[in-house]
């Protein structure tokens, strides 16, 4: 993240006529990250309408992946494609290849996959139960074994909702603040252990100051956790992710590192984007 | 003259809109006098008596209607029995898992048998369970009512289940819990108060049906043991009784009445309450 | 990058909606497929246990049907000693009942439903609905006790000698309320049936007009129209059609309402022009005569009965939800 890779890659991307295939770009920019996620010529449709269109791109390990775009644009669709939450949707249909440490999700069974792939939503979506049965809830499901009141600690410890939560454990989860219920769903997420973590615009019914808690979150979290999360807030993406993936009408335009690509976009739709003259 | 026109325009808006209020103080007047009469006669008749003792022979007078109240419970258990786990289930088919063309053949099928008039479910009923074994019972009383609880219990549960907002259903899943269990670990939850009360209004609503009741559990001057002889029940005494000639017999069907009554509005009364306090499982 | 398997595999598409005999076994591990095969089981139940009423009523009444056929319908006699059945007086009784019940509930529900939609504070408008809906609730055994105990007396010394007095003389009209007056008969089943209808039709009708846009309103107010004018001309019309569906739903349940009319019409299988003779309905006459028809032509004749009633409403009901369907998706204005 430091001001010297974004000398060298801007001198990198000078070179490069137009980044759309990630694999360049990935290696150009963060030799050291290993691969979690490779997805490979990603189509989405719902119905007849086809939502993402030919997407390539690697999400690597331990770093946090921002992807932007205008509203529409089909960054969550993908998102949710990860976790084969679209799945939940009739009539949807994906073509292509999306590979989780080599092993094609769409090949595996959903709910190991689901286990693996965590997800917080735009909107907290809590369970109508205590805090307590909401962080247990992945566990009981799963059919963990063990020492439930250690794990919820853990868990809530790891969403730094501990210390403001540890007394009212069984109190109903709806009588937390916003900021405080979105926290209990990342908990509730890693609770499970996942080894990703999608975040779906998780921000964007927060205030600034719950919204920094998040973003900090995100950072300590990197260590034990691969991120993704769409954001409509360029700031952001800017401050909270490694790399950024720019995507515009189901197209991905552009992926880079994320301070490579808000100072040198080597794409002009990109340059507009983040300049604020569309979307 | 046109000054006479807006003169009558005024007086016809307010003449009609005045009308208006009184049609609608008037239907709410016909729920009080009703109220009022019932309890007016009905609590002069009712007595300790009328819960512990069985009817008198004709011609006594005194007794009470022990057997009809414990009959009108029986029938409601089997009805509760044999009608909920269908429309309960077929709520969550519809709402959770239903496509499209089919659901809608159920949905449409569903309304249709809740309109079939009661006395109509009674013939069936009756070719059911009658027929075959050629005497009335408290089971084929339970088939009819059953049957009538079916379409009442499956829309509403469907409508609760539809209230529980889809990203606790997403919540649940992207856990890795699968449809199943997001249903039975997020979902019911969730609406479990909306169906309860929807449970609730379904068994108060049979609970006052008659017409069914005639020629499946038929009546019973005494206690019904076991399931299998004909059983009494609150409303058909109450006709019974009611259209019978003696003034004895008038009076122990106000005293039904007003127990009918109090019964299925208790259940309405206090089921709307609970649902318009927001308990009904429509949490956000 | 990838071998040429990958990529035939990548081509081939997964759809996630239906998935084939493999995704389903697949699904099935998880019970997803057990828990949807099961509640389809029980809807499907609903289909078949439908199905079954009307085959049952089909059947059980082909002994009627093959000896009377379409006579049945016009026949006047119902004569169980001569096993000789025909439908006319009691297909006559429930539609004139049910006739007077909306010529009352009709104009009174509508009344109600205007000042409940229109012009009472939200309140307020909340609290008599639920009032209403309360008189819904009200088991129709209790209308008929009502119906034996007050409004058949009242028909007898009050009511039925003034509108005998009075309407009696009028041309054509008089033909209706002339004759002997009982307190039983058509005219006292047509009032308890109006008081049972009357709050489905104030509360479908409530609804329908809340959906009628306020910019009708303001725009008809605007040109200078009352609050009365605006509510007939312009928000009634543009809501007129789910009306009539609560119309068709309120005479669906009039036809099928047994008790309270079997405990107030006299029971008599009579036609008569007159209002205040006593008559009978087709609910009223598988009530009463069920338990003791004897004769398996009896009991077919009544089954017969019984699938006519169910025709009748299922007619209605369809009616009424395409209409109220109709309104609700913003179609019911005047095309």
């Amino acid at each position: 993240m430091g001001a010297t890779t974004h000398g060298n890659n801007a001198t990198a991307a000078r070179l490069a006529p137009q980044v759309v295939m990630s694999d360049k770009t990935s290696q150009a920019s963060d030799k050291d990250a290993l691969v979690r996620f490779e997805i490979s010529d990603l189509n989405f449709y719902y119905g007849a309408k086809q939502a993402v269109f030919g997407l390539n791109l690697k999400i690597p390990k331990n770093r946090v992946t921002a992807l932007i775009g205008p509203s529409g644009c089909g960054k969550s669709t993908f998102l949710r494609t990860l976790n084969r939450m679209n799945e939940t949707i009739r009539n949807t249909r994906v073509v292509g290849q999306i590979l989780l440490d080599g092993q094609d999700i769409l090949q595996m069974d959903v709910v190991g996959l689901r286990r693996r792939v965590g997800m917080v939503f735009q909107r907290p979506n809590p369970f109508p139960k205590s805090i307590y049965e909401n962080v247990a809830y992945g566990l009981r499901i799963n059919g963990f074994q063990g020492r439930l009141d250690d794990l919820v600690e853990h868990s809530l410890r790891r969403a730094a909702l501990w210390e403001e939560a540890k007394d009212y454990l069984h109190n109903s989860a709806f009588a937390l603040s916003g900021g405080q219920q979105q926290r209990l769903c990342i908990a509730r997420a890693l609770a499970v252990d996942p080894e990703v973590l999608l975040l779906d615009e998780p921000c964007s019914a927060l205030d600034p100051v719950t919204t920094a808690k998040i973003e900090e979150l995100m950072f300590h979290l990197k260590d034990s956790c691969t991120m993704a999360i769409v954001t409509h807030n360029m700031q952001q993406a800017a401050r909270a992710s490694d790399f950024t993936a720019f995507m515009l009408d189901g197209k991905l335009i552009e992926h880079s590192e994320t301070s490579k690509l808000f100072t040198t976009p080597t794409d002009p739709r990109t340059e507009a984007y983040i300049t604020g003259r569309f979307g | 003259m046109s000054r006479m026109l807006l003169i009558w325009r005024k007086s016809l808006n307010v003449v009609m809109l005045t009308l208006t209020g009184v049609a609608a103080f008037g239907v709410v007047a016909v729920l009080f006098l009703i109220l009022g009469y019932l309890v007016w006669n009905g609590g002069k008749s009712l007595n300790l008596d009328f819960f512990t003792q069985l009817p008198k022979p004709v011609g006594e007078t005194g007794g009470g209607m022990a057997n009809a109240i414990v009959g009108s419970l029986k029938l409601l258990l089997l009805a509760a029995l044999m009608g909920l786990p269908v429309g309960l289930m077929a709520g969550v088919y519809l709402a959770e898992f239903g496509g499209k063309t089919f659901s809608y053949v159920i949905r449409y099928t569903t309304d249709l048998l809740n309109g079939v008039p009661s006395i109509v479910i009674g013939i069936f009923a009756y070719s059911l369970a009658v027929l075959p074994v050629r005497h009335f019972s408290a089971v084929a009383g339970g088939v009819a009512l059953g049957i009538m609880v079916i379409p009442i219990t499956v829309r509403s549960t469907e409508e609760f289940l539809r209230a529980v907002p889809g990203s606790l259903r997403e919540g649940a899943m992207a856990l890795g819990a699968s449809k199943w269990r997001t249903i039975a670990t997020v979902v019911l939850p969730a609406a479990k108060g909306g169906i309860i009360t929807g449970v609730l209004l379904a068994l108060a609503r049979v609970a006052g049906e008659t017409a069914p009741l005639l020629f499946t559990a038929f009546s019973n001057r005494f206690w019904s043991p076991g399931w299998g002889q004909p059983i009494a029940s609150l409303p058909v005494m109450i006709y019974t009784y009611a259209i019978a000639p003696y003034d004895d017999w008038h009076r122990q069907a106000w005293a039904a009445g007003l127990v009918l009554l109090a019964l299925v509005l208790v259940a309405n009364i206090g089921t709307r309450v609970v649902l318009s306090r927001g308990g009904g499982g429509r949490s956000t | 990058m990838s071998t040429s398997a990958t990529t035939m595999d990548r081509a081939a598409p997964r759809r996630f909606d239906g998935g084939g005999p493999r995704a389903f076994l697949h699904r099935l591990g998880h019970g997803d497929e057990v828990a949807h095969v099961l509640t389809l089981t029980f809807a499907a139940g609903i289909l078949l246990l439908t199905s079954g009423l009307v085959y049952e009523l089909w059947v059980n009444s082909h002994l009627s049907r093959a000896k009377f056929g379409w006579l049945f319908f016009w026949t006047r006699t119902w004569d169980p000693i001569f096993d000789n059945f025909g439908a006319a007086p009691f297909i006559y009784g429930t539609l004139v009942t049910s006739i007077v019940s909306l010529v009352i509930a009709v104009p009174l529900g509508l009344a109600a439903a205007i000042f409940l939609s229109e012009l009472a504070p939200r309140r307020m408008s909340d609290t008599i609905s639920f009032l209403i809906d309360l008189l819904a609730a009200v088991p129709s055994v209790i209308y008929g006790l009502l119906g034996i105990f007050i409004v058949v007396p009242l028909m007898r010394t009050t009511v039925g000698p003034i509108l005998i007095g009075s309407l009696g003389h009028v041309p054509v009209l008089g033909k209706f309320f002339k004759g002997p007056n009982y307190g039983v008969g058509f005219l006292t089943a047509g009032v308890v049936l109006a008081i049972m209808v009357v709050p489905f039709i104030i509360s479908v009708s409530r609804e329908v007009l809340l959906t009628v846009p306020r910019e009708q309103r303001e725009a008809a107010l605007a040109l200078g129209a009352t609050r009365w004018e605006a509510t007939w001309k312009v928000v009634v019309p543009w809501a007129r059609t789910g009306i009539l569906g609560s119309v068709f739903l309120a005479l669906a349940r009039a036809l099928g309402e047994t008790m309270a009319v079997t405990m107030v019409i006299g029971n008599d299988p009579k036609i008569a022009a007159s209002l205040f003779a006593p008559g009978y309905t087709i609910a009223a006459v598988i009530a009463n005569e069920f338990t003791e028809a004897t004769g398996d032509l009896y009991l077919s004749a009544l089954i017969e009965l019984g699938l006519v009633l169910f025709l009748m409403t299922f007619i209605l009901n369809g009616l009424a939800r395409l209409l109220i369907v109709a309104t609700e998706r913003g179609g019911g204005h005047p095309s």
